[in-house]
């Protein structure tokens, strides 16, 4: 099994002006989505973020500490939450990916993760 | 005796039979292929100074499946896993007897290579690479790409197919249609490097179209039924274009168009070929933009001479192919055929109208197919007007020379 980590990013300015009753579809969504995964065995974690605003970006330069609002990248869609899956190959992953509500209106990577205890 | 050039014909058909198999029982690209490389170095080394083994190939086999343990020996201090591999090893020289399974193996990786997840001109790149035998040195000059920046392009390939955890499989039948497509269109991009005049080393290039179509035909014999059809229709499509290659260049390595072609030099076996390929397609039930293609190419090699030609069913087949997958070039085509069908005022009208809307601006193929049209209706000054605007875009010396020709003749009023 390899573990994947596959990122959501959307506009999140789609979210801002949705109606109550349609978050709350998109929620149960999810909620069915995780369900699903967790059953089936592939789940690892996963989390939602919170909107880019609250992002602060660190970086430390010559032994100085530089922290500046905002995110590492401006860009069109925003990284808004991620899940862990452990998969058999990237077919499976990609299946997996592909059913993730966000998938719909955004986009999701995915990664896999490197496996230390292969190297050596 | 052997020869290097029996070395390189060796290395050249079984690569593309013996590479699958190690990379199925090896799970490695990258050891395979240097497992491979190194038995052919031990061959070259050895051969002449020793005499050429009884069977080359189990030699091969063999000295690569030590090589491949060895190498495994050398990086992995795991010892059972050395043992797995030993024992699949094992089974390898009694596998490579049993042509299905080679088969099965060369379909599992064509599919790895073209995996969605590779960048289209890594899949190619890969293809031919590891079930072609090319070199990546061959491949980088067949695309124009430099050889280190085409060595990279595989080598990250290889590296994804390895990191990301691409399978090693043939899909499973909700995908299968789908990858199949890309497979196909992979094929098919290779047979059209080959194939269309831009120039670059021209054996290489026969080389190309005589490696997709072996694929194809790989292919065609390896899918079931239901997806048989298309990849016949365009191994057929292959096959007749290919069948006209002695005649589309000249001695002197320039352009020769189709109505100039000497159709003597066109391979009668091999039109009949494709003929019946294209017939089994159809009874397949093959409809798509291959099949449709391939009859136009069929209904060419049919005609004894270009007056001959069947042109109103071919601009029929032009608007099926319109319909299904539309594309300005087509209709280009289109215009070229219903210029043969129905006049050339018919054609130019279409093509000026083509022109008009600015989606082929800058496309070589239209001012040159329009000052054609106009050398025919005899209106020379516009049709060298039209020749100096497509010698302004042509990227390719046998078609530049082509037109310079054409745009003296019309310059002195013929």
């Amino acid at each position: 099994m390899i573990t994947y980590l596959l990122t959501i990013y959307e506009n999140e300015k789609l979210y801002e002006g949705k109606p109550e009753e349609e978050m709350a579809q998109l929620m149960g969504e999810y909620d069915a989505f995780t369900e699903s995964i967790k059953k089936s065995g592939n789940y690892v974690g996963g989390e939602a973020l919170q909107p880019v605003a609250t992002a602060t970006t660190v970086r430390v330069r010559d032994g100085k500490r530089l922290t500046t609002d905002g995110p590492f990248a401006e860009t069109k869609e925003q990284l808004g939450g991620f899940y862990l899956v452990k998969a058999k190959n990237l077919d499976e992953a990609i299946a997996i990916a592909s059913r993730i509500p966000g998938a719909k209106a955004g986009s999701v990577e995915v990664r896999p993760c490197v496996d230390f205890s292969q190297q050596g | 005796m052997a020869p290097a050039s029996d070395i390189d014909k060796l290395y050249r058909e079984e690569t593309g039979r013996i590479l699958p198999t190690l990379i199925r029982l090896l799970g490695d690209f990258t050891l395979a292929e240097d497992a491979l490389q190194e038995a052919f170095q031990a061959a070259v080394e050895q051969w002449p100074r020793e005499g050429t083994p009884p069977l080359p190939r189990a030699w091969i086999i063999q000295t690569a499946r030590h090589r491949a343990i060895d190498r495994v020996r050398r990086g992995q201090r795991l010892r059972e896993k050395t043992a797995l591999l030993e024992q699949a090893l094992e089974g390898l020289s009694a596998s490579l007897e049993s042509a299905p399974v080679i088969a099965d193996d060369q379909l599992r990786l064509l599919y790895t290579c073209c995996h969605p997840s590779l960048a289209p001109e890594a899949q190619v790149a890969l293809t031919l690479r590891t079930l072609c035998g090319l070199t990546t040195e061959e491949i980088a000059r067949a695309f124009f790409v430099p050889t280190p920046a085409m060595a990279q392009r595989i080598v990250r390939a290889q590296r994804k197919i390895r990191d990301a955890g691409v399978p090693y499989e043939v899909p499973e039948r909700s995908e299968l249609r789908e990858r199949t497509r890309a497979v196909l269109a992979t094929i098919y991009l290779t047979f059209n490097e080959g194939y269309s005049a831009t120039g670059g080393d021209s054996l290489v290039r026969v080389d190309l179209c005589e490696e997709a179509i072996r694929l194809g035909r790989i292919v065609v014999t390896l899918l079931s039924e239901t997806l048989r059809a298309e990849a016949s229709a365009m191994l057929a499509l292959m096959v007749l274009h290919h069948a006209r290659r002695f005649a589309r260049v000249a001695p002197d390595g320039g352009l020769v168009l189709l109505d100039q072609q000497d159709r003597t030099l066109w391979r009668k076996d091999e039109a009949e070929e494709g003929a019946a390929l294209l017939h089994k397609a159809l009874s397949l039930g093959a409809r798509g933009p291959y099949a449709i293609q391939a009859a136009i190419a069929a209904l060419h090699l049919q005609a004894e001479t270009p007056a001959h030609t069947d042109w109103a069913q071919i601009v029929g087949l032009y608007d099926r192919l319109l319909a299904i997958d539309p594309s300005p070039i087509v209709a280009l085509n289109r215009a070229a055929a219903v210029a043969m069908a129905e006049g050339a005022e018919r054609g130019l009208a279409q093509i000026d109208d083509l022109a008009a809307s600015g989606v082929l601006r800058g496309y070589h193929l239209l001012p040159a197919s329009r000052a054609d049209l106009l050398r025919r209706l005899g209106r020379f000054e516009e049709a060298a007007t039209a020749y100096r605007e497509a010698l302004s875009l042509t990227r390719n010396d046998a078609e530049r020379r082509f037109l310079e020709a054409r745009l003296v003749e019309v310059s002195r009023g013929r």
